[in-house]
């Protein structure tokens, strides 16, 4: 194509082949995963340490137990203080990044392939052996509370937080906040941090993946020699409660008069991440709210109608049904309007479906962006950490393309069927509007 | 890395990376919001959503999927010094990218149904960032430090202004500069540069030279009082924010202030694209000690931003519940007057420079970032500012940082803003 030629000269070119990501995975006699992928590109290493012991492993009532573990763990541990552990990651440039989400709790770092040995030693020991101070415990509750304030001022995080307790009601899991209240935080007492550190992580629930400039062999040594020697027994698994479908539709409003735009929340509940009609669900939510700048919904209601800096949908297909949250932050006048918006868009995707154009156009995208999100040691080192959470397979990079590919029009229009309904969605609006 | 200037003044730099197979491609124009006078500002940005709105030879409704099929992301951002753009993507679509630049440099439509559509857009842009109390107090307190640079207004323009901006404006805005001797494109990837070159040349060759811009601003005159604002709006939590003039990023304070900063709240490294990714190192840094650890603040940032003039080093803090703002601010100007009288240790130096050392490897890990920051330092200087900045960094000693944190933290060169928050009605 030229400068001068028009868009329909256009001719596309298959994307050039790439190979497989091909970790290597082993499996230690203590039950700890690792999975392992040598890269070149700079000499660093990532590491993502996951534990199954999410934010859903909280005991009930109190929801925020291991948010607060996860603020507390990296702040001690029986051979190492906090300073000392402070000054060992900060003299190597090293930010250790402690992630909880529903059932996974996560260690990630970069590091120079320089450092990768005694970094490695040190998250373990973190990891496998925290010493939970008073002291720190203490200071980190002062950063929750604080947090948790900041979030209530943020309609943003208000409105999606009240859509998944609505959706996952109950103190069912998914609708509880990982941050918990501030009356829970300022209750929790060290013993019962310690309580869940020692009943959740155990080297069964843990899977390790380390992708950078090491050799695998060698990041196989290191990891049998600092985990090698850790003894506890599984625990039990998760008993998790199936999530109800909404019967009728439902409204919440949250006045923030304080707030210059709304935030609107609208969402189901959706798709577990092994449900057969995952790949169908995930080309229809990037057809609905995804491609190019938020899908059908960012060119009705941010292109075509000017009401929106943003406007897309998420799919967080999970364990159990996750959900499909549509978001949009819209002007206090414009919200009635922009419901509506989304309410025909959810009525057109589910009476007359997607086009197959739509379908394939979604489909390139998302196959053609593989190798893009796949690029750095990080983006790999996570992708592979999913992949074995949900039991996806090593070679699941390469199968990827042709799981998309199989989608039928058929089975993306019955994934918006199944889930999408106008009569039966959750609306939470959070901001400077009032009914 | 190879850097070539067109006959039309296009500043070309292109460099090869063969990791994956990958190209990315920016265009950067020095262009940004200190450019902008009065009744006009935000117009930078708003040029730059138009600039993804269709060209002559790309339709409106085909501007959807242009390079979404080659499974690539597009983008674009605008600041105080530049306007930028960029497309990555599988490198058999550089041709693509290419093609969608030169139509962007010179073809935009500027249709008026978009302009109006977009005004609402960006002023629901606007709204969305003042309901973050942090960012609220950020663009006040910039507004406060400076009385006559340009850098004082927010980018993405007054309210006012935005009502009232015309079609005309912004396309007579855009055709002013957008031309080839304004614009540095960068590619970096998967590609041969003899062959990229080549087509850099097609796309971009036929663009007529313009007029340079004269950039003509009001030089900041030296502050000479501590100055002060507190903003107090309904809010659950207090934060307080510093701003001292800085050196931009050719002035020799410039690394000095930068190991700093890194002494001070950890080093974040030169990107802004990609910095804010993974928060800095800085459970050991002297801030993060005085504020965080001894419970005072939840939070503390410092933010020293490579800039063509002399911008701010401005640290943020968030403070935590029941602690007064007083009591914050004392604490960290405590801390800054004890690195200005003091200076800083030599391990302390030697752990500012390993942290910037690791942070530069792990900031160029992908196409996308190493190809902003040719961009970025080319625009707002030149490229040799990042290809030298590992020397220059090592070049630093003890006493030129003393020097600099006496020079920068003096009290008549601060701003210091409070936001108050008053509890809800």
């Amino acid at each position: 194509m030229s400068s001068s030629g028009r868009m329909s000269d256009a001719v596309v070119q298959s994307a050039p082949a790439r190979r497989g990501l091909e970790p290597s995975r082993t499996v230690l006699d203590n039950g700890v995963v690792l999975l392992a992928k040598r890269t070149s590109t700079t000499p660093a290493v990532a590491m993502n340490l996951a534990v199954r012991a999410g934010s859903a492993f909280d005991p009930p009532g109190r929801a925020g137990l291991t948010w607060l573990l996860s603020r507390v763990i990296d702040r001690g541990t029986a051979a190492q203080s906090a300073a000392d552990i402070a000054e060992e990651l900060d003299s190597r440039g090293i930010t250790l990044t402690i992630a909880v989400t529903r059932h996974l709790f996560s260690l990630v770092c970069t590091c120079l392939a320089d450092d990768f040995e005694p970094v490695l030693a040190l998250v373990a020991d973190i990891l496998a052996a925290p010493s939970l101070p008073d002291a720190e415990i203490a200071t980190r509750k002062g950063e929750v509370v604080t947090a948790i304030r900041q979030d209530g001022d943020n309609p943003a995080v208000r409105a999606n937080e009240a859509l998944m307790a609505l959706l996952y009601p109950d103190e069912h899991p998914y609708g509880r906040r990982t941050k918990g209240s501030i009356e829970l935080v300022e209750s929790l007492a060290r013993e019962e941090l310690l309580r869940q550190h020692a009943e959740r992580f155990a080297p069964s629930e843990l899977t390790a993946v380390v992708v950078g400039d090491v050799e695998p062999e060698r990041t196989r040594d290191l990891v049998a020699r600092v985990f090698g020697g850790w003894r506890k027994p599984p625990p039990p698994p998760l008993a998790l409660p199936l999530p109800v479908r909404a019967s009728a539709r439902r409204r919440l409003v949250l006045p923030m008069m304080n707030k210059s735009q709304a935030d609107i929340a609208y969402g189901f509940v959706a798709a577990r991440r092994r449900d057969p009609d995952y790949y169908a669900c995930w080309l229809m939510n990037n057809v609905f709210g995804q491609y190019s700048i938020g899908g059908r919904l960012g060119d009705s209601i941010r292109e075509r109608q000017g009401m929106a800096y943003y406007a897309s949908s998420a799919l967080d297909a999970n364990v159990v049904d996750g959900p499909l949250a549509i978001r949009a932050g819209v002007s206090p006048a414009n919200v009635d309007r922009a419901v509506a918006s989304i309410d025909r868009e959810v009525a057109a995707i589910v009476a007359d479906g997607i086009t197959q154009k739509e379908l394939d156009d979604s489909r390139r995208f998302l196959v053609g962006s593989i190798p893009r999100a796949l690029e750095t040691n990080a983006a790999i080192a996570n992708f592979l950490q999913i992949a074995e959470f949900f039991d996806l397979g090593l070679d699941y990079d390469a199968r990827l393309p042709a799981l998309l590919g199989s989608v039928t029009l058929d089975e993306a229009n019955a994934a918006a069927r199944r889930i999408l309904d106008v009569d039966r969605a959750t609306v939470v609006i959070a901001g400077p509007y009032q009914d | 890395m190879r850097r070539t200037t067109l006959d039309n003044g296009l500043t070309v730099l292109i460099q090869e990376e063969h990791t994956a197979p990958l190209a990315s491609v920016w265009c950067w124009y020095r262009v940004g919001s200190k450019d902008e006078r009065p009744g006009l500002t935000g117009v930078s940005h708003w040029c730059e959503h138009m600039n993804f709105k269709g060209t002559e030879n790309i339709p409106r409704d085909q501007v959807k999927g242009i390079i979404e099929e080659y499974g690539g992301s597009w983008n674009g951002y605008t600041w105080i010094d530049q306007t930028t753009y960029l497309e990555t993507a599988t490198r058999d679509a550089l041709d693509r990218m290419l093609f969608i630049e030169s139509e962007r440099m010179a073809r935009c439509l500027y249709h008026p149904d978009d302009v109006e559509s977009e005004r609402t857009v960006i002023i629901s842009e606007l709204q969305g960032g003042e309901n973050d109390p942090d960012q609220l107090l950020d663009q006040e307190l910039t507004a406060t430090a400076f009385k006559a640079h340009t850098y004082r207004h927010p980018t993405i323009g007054w309210l006012s202004d935005l009502k009232t901006m015309t079609r005309d404006d912004l396309y007579g805005y855009y055709r002013r500069y957008y031309v080839p001797n304004n614009a540095t494109l960068v590619i970096v990837g998967d590609v041969d540069t003899d062959a990229a070159l080549a087509r850099v040349e097609r796309h971009f060759g036929a663009i007529t030279t313009g007029t340079a811009p004269a950039r003509a601003r009001t030089p900041e005159p030296e502050q000479t009082g501590e100055r002060r604002l507190v903003i107090c709006k309904e809010g659950t939590t207090a934060y307080l924010k510093v701003g001292y003039h800085a050196p931009s990023a050719t002035d020799a304070d410039f690394y000095p202030l930068l190991i700093l900063d890194a002494v001070l709240t950890g080093a974040k490294g030169l990107n802004l694209w990609s910095s804010f990714r993974v928060p800095p190192p800085q459970r050991s840094a002297r801030l993060y000690r005085a504020l965080v650890e001894r419970g005072l603040a939840s939070a503390v940032y410092g933010s020293l931003l490579p800039t063509e003039d002399p911008f701010l080093y401005t640290i943020s803090a968030t403070a935590t519940e029941r602690t007064p703002l007083a009591a914050v601010e004392a604490a960290l100007v405590e801390e800054l007057d004890r690195a200005s009288h003091d200076g800083i240790t030599e391990a302390e130096l030697k752990k500012a420079k390993a942290q910037l050392r690791a942070r530069m490897v792990f900031d160029t890990d992908s196409v996308t970032n190493i190809a902003h920051q040719l961009g970025y330092f080319e625009t707002i200087g030149s490229v040799d500012l990042f290809v030298d900045a590992p020397a220059r960094i090592a070049a630093v000693s003890a006493d030129a940082v003393a020097g600099a944190a006496r020079r920068v933290f003096a009290q008549s060169n601060r701003t210091i803003g409070w936001f108050d928050p008053l509890p809800a009605a």
